[in-house]
């Protein structure tokens, strides 16, 4: 884990989502703040990109198909080098069912869609630094 | 939100409407299927969430009561009816104009609209949600406070804020740099790290963080702003006036447990010995025993877990490939050293000698195993095989398949998918007879395909076995004489005659058909068992059925050998194969036309003399030796000059340049360094079984 911040590479976000236009918004805010995105279109997709790339967060939708983004946390979570990895779950649910089942899953942060690109980028901030 | 970025919307909408679409459709004729409820449900879902994020607030409204209902659906508290596929397509071909923009002048969409809420128990509720998820933005997490904060800092009155990460927050991906930085933009000053509860090394759980950090934070920062702070890193945290207010920040925890400051809750369960600071105290008070003992209590659950994680690891087969190769290579100096050994006569060196020999042994048997993967891993797709032909046929099957935990080098596995899925299709293709057929014989108008695989001995036996129409060993003979394959007089067994099917260029479909019987098949597979260093074996009786028989060595990597000597030479052959040795009669010792066979206890082995094969100058001088191997159920003696011993015996391929010296399969180093050839049996065997006089010709050409 870096804790000591000295790492000034740029950091990569992973973006999972079933949505291309989610992703696309998602990957065009965050590149334009200077972060590398990778984008998955799925749980599964995103459990193998999350394993095969060095990710410093994770951004994932709920409802998608196949994996879920509750159900890919968790999958995430018990790899070996899962943990550690801020993770961000997207919802339309409500913020306090949402923040509960997050936590209970193995995720740092949510967010309530819709959502605008300032506050994307104030989440990742929070998570990412 | 950029033009681009709405471009790529549009274009996923008109891909989720056909969707939608579909499933809506879908669902009138089966109105129970979750995963239809499922599709239609997260079509609606995305076109919602999607539409909103893109400023579509009135697509997001309006379908947002579809996907409510679906969602009822979903749990089993509606069910699909005519009326609402009706609204849903009627409100789906309403998606396009809403995103363009388009008016309603006739108040279709509200009408749409009204006719869905009456189909909701409670429908109130849902709509309050609605303006909820699509008209709030920014209210449940803001940013701002920070500009303000920082700006009142500087002068006023100071809180002391202490905060702990709390359970698995670093496991999380919570980061205490982020936190502190957020900290410092509030304004707080003095941050020092506490170790006062971190306990010692053997109680420390490694995954958590038992660092508490303390410091000055403006008065005027609120309790909600610190909330703000921690929303995502659960931390216990708490804040407090001074105690003192001459309280020093920097030391500050090392000044308090210098005085021992009562008032300080922080530090009441710190108040144990500790005159010189962090360090923890070497005799442990019964207070911090008990709050050493929790977090390794706690600890104790994630190595559970870690430990059932740990049975299993994956590991790159390229690794298992590398560690093999070492371990030929030890097994190989290992020889040598045993040589070396042996000749310098040092009982100490020999001892040592031996008991590297136990351990590369022990070695090479871990290593082994490792790369053993059980059947199963082929089979699945052999199933979808039989399935999918057996359709397209129109012959009905029952594909069962027998030993599916039997395991093989994972090389040899890897291998045999292609050739199993080639006797497979001859099997249904040729072997399998139509229903009407069928009838006619009497058979039931299910066929049967069975795969099986076992060890025995050395060897996996891999059979696939049909009840088809059996091979005609007349039709064969016919094609192979027309194809200029064997003579019209040649005299053959069955058993020759039925592996005719394995040369180049033999197929006896009438007809090629789209699955088999272009004659590229048969001796494709048999080129690959026999690169295997197996063998393959076929039985067929008509009417009743075929049964074709791989035989496969357990492993290519390291065998058990046996060493001989012919000419000065060293060969070995698999111990595997080896039957039985016994010495070669006196009368025989000289080549007679027509006369090399043994009596084995009754029954008549051919055998060949190595000499001869080899074209040997020179002649034996002392007793010879007869190793007879056996393959299946074909045995021939192999005359030699001596018997070395058993040895282990680590196989190099042999180079391009010698792959049609089909003799030999391979090559091996010997302890003292030098180069045996390995023999392939199987060859042998058949060159021994067709004509000893034949092989002689052949190997003196």
């Amino acid at each position: 884990m870096n804790l000591v911040g000295m790492d000034d590479m740029t950091k990569t976000v992973l973006t999972v989502d079933d949505s291309p236009s989610v992703r696309r918004m998602i990957a065009m805010t965050l590149e334009e703040a200077g972060y590398r995105v990778i984008e998955a279109v799925d749980g599964n997709d995103g459990l193998e990109k999350a394993t095969t790339n060095s990710v410093d967060a994770i951004i994932t939708d709920q409802n998608m198909p196949g994996l879920d983004g509750l159900g890919f946390i968790r999958a995430l979570r018990k790899t070996p080098n899962g943990k550690g990895v801020p993770i961000v779950v997207l919802s339309t649910d409500s913020q306090e069912d949402l923040k509960a089942q997050a936590r209970e899953a193995g995720a740092l942060g949510w967010m309530v869609k819709p959502f605008t690109q300032d506050k994307l980028l104030a989440v990742i901030r929070k998570v990412l630094g | 939100m950029t033009d681009d970025m709405t471009a790529v919307f549009r274009e996923e909408l008109r891909d989720l409407l056909d969707s939608l679409e579909r499933g809506l459709l879908d669902l009138t004729s089966n109105p129970d299927d979750p995963s239809l409820i499922n599709q239609v449900f997260r079509d609606l879902h995305t076109v919602k969430g999607s539409g909103a994020m893109f400023g579509f607030t009135e697509l997001a409204a309006f379908i947002h009561n579809f996907e409510t209902f679906f969602e009822n659906v979903r749990s089993g508290k509606l069910k699909i009816t005519a009326e609402i596929i009706r609204l849903s397509l009627a409100a789906r071909d309403q998606i396009p104009g809403l995103v363009d923009g388009t008016p309603d002048p006739e108040g279709q969409r509200d009408a749409i609209l009204a006719a869905v809420a009456a189909l909701m128990p409670g429908a109130a509720p849902a709509v309050t949600t609605e303006t909820d998820a699509a008209g709030r933005s920014d209210t449940e997490y803001e940013d701002e406070s920070d500009v303000l904060s920082v700006a009142l800092a500087a002068s006023q009155a100071t809180n002391r804020l202490t905060f702990r990460f709390a359970g698995d927050a670093l496991g999380l991906g919570a980061q205490p740099e982020i936190i502190l930085d957020e900290l410092r933009g509030l304004g707080a000053t003095g941050i020092v790290a506490s170790v006062d509860d971190v306990p010692t090394l053997d109680a420390l759980p490694v995954d958590q963080c038992m660092f508490a950090w303390s410091m000055d934070i403006p008065a005027s920062v609120t309790e909600a702003q610190i909330e703000d702070v921690f929303i995502f890193a659960e931390a216990d945290w708490s804040i407090e006036a001074p105690a003192d207010a001459d309280d020093d920040a920097s030391g500050y925890d090392f000044n308090l447990d210098d005085f021992a400051a009562p008032s300080a809750p922080v530090v009441a369960q710190a108040q144990a010995p500790a005159p010189v600071a962090p360090t923890p105290a070497p005799t442990v008070p019964a207070p911090q025993a008990a709050v050493a003992s929790k977090p390794a209590a706690a600890a104790d659950h994630p190595n559970a877990a870690q430990a059932a994680q740990a049975a299993t690891i994956r590991v790159a087969a390229e690794r298992l490939d590398a560690l093999m190769d070492s371990v030929g290579e030890l097994v190989i100096v290992e020889a040598r050293l045993t040589e070396l050994a042996r000749q310098s006569r040092d009982s100490a060196l020999i001892t040592t000698a031996e008991q590297i020999t136990r351990l590369a042994a022990g070695l090479r048997d871990a290593t082994m195993t490792m790369r053993m993967v059980p059947m199963r891993s082929l089979v699945a797709r052999f199933r979808r095989l039989v399935m999918d032909l057996s359709a397209s046929l129109g012959k009905p099957v029952t594909f069962s398949v027998l030993g599916e935990d039997t395991e093989l080098d994972k090389t040899v596995i890897e291998k045999l998918a292609d050739p199993l899925v080639h006797i497979l299709r001859n099997a249904l293709d040729h072997g399998m007879e139509t229903i009407a057929e069928r009838q006619t014989a009497g058979k039931s108008q299910n066929g049967v395909v069975e795969l099986s695989a076992e060890h025995s001995g050395a060897e996996v036996l891999i059979r696939v076995r049909d009840d088809g129409r059996g091979m005609d060993p007349e039709r064969i003979r016919a094609k192979a004489i027309a194809l200029g394959m064997i003579s019209a007089d040649a005299t053959l067994t069955q058993q020759q005659i039925l592996s005719l099917v394995f040369e180049a260029g033999f197929s006896t479909a009438s007809s090629v058909t789209e699955l088999s019987g272009r004659g590229v098949g048969m001796d494709v597979v048999r080129r690959t068992i026999e690169s295997l260093r197996g063998q393959i074996e076929i039985d067929s009786t008509i009417g009743k059925g075929t049964t074709v028989t791989l035989r496969l060595p357990l492993t290519l990597a390291i065998i058990e050998g046996l060493l001989i000597e012919v000419a000065g030479e060293k060969y070995t052959l698999p111990m595997a194969s080896v039957h039985e040795i016994v010495e070669l009669p006196a009368e025989k010792s000289v080549a007679k036309r027509g006369g090399d066979f043994l009596d084995i206890r009754g029954s008549f082995v051919p055998f060949l003399r190595l000499r001869q094969l080899f074209d040997c100058q020179g002649e034996h001088t002392t007793e010879q030796n007869v190793v007879i191997v056996q393959s299946g159920t074909a045995r021939v003696g192999i005359v030699v000059d001596r018997i070395v011993g058993t040895n282990q015996t680590v196989i190099k391929q042999m180079s391009k340049l010698h792959s049609s010296v089909r003799a030999v399969s391979g090559a091996t180093i010997l302890g003292d360094g030098s180069v045996a050839l390995i023999l392939d049996v199987g060859h042998l065997i058949t060159t021994g079984r067709v004509s000893p006089t034949e092989t002689n010709k052949e190997a003196a050409a």
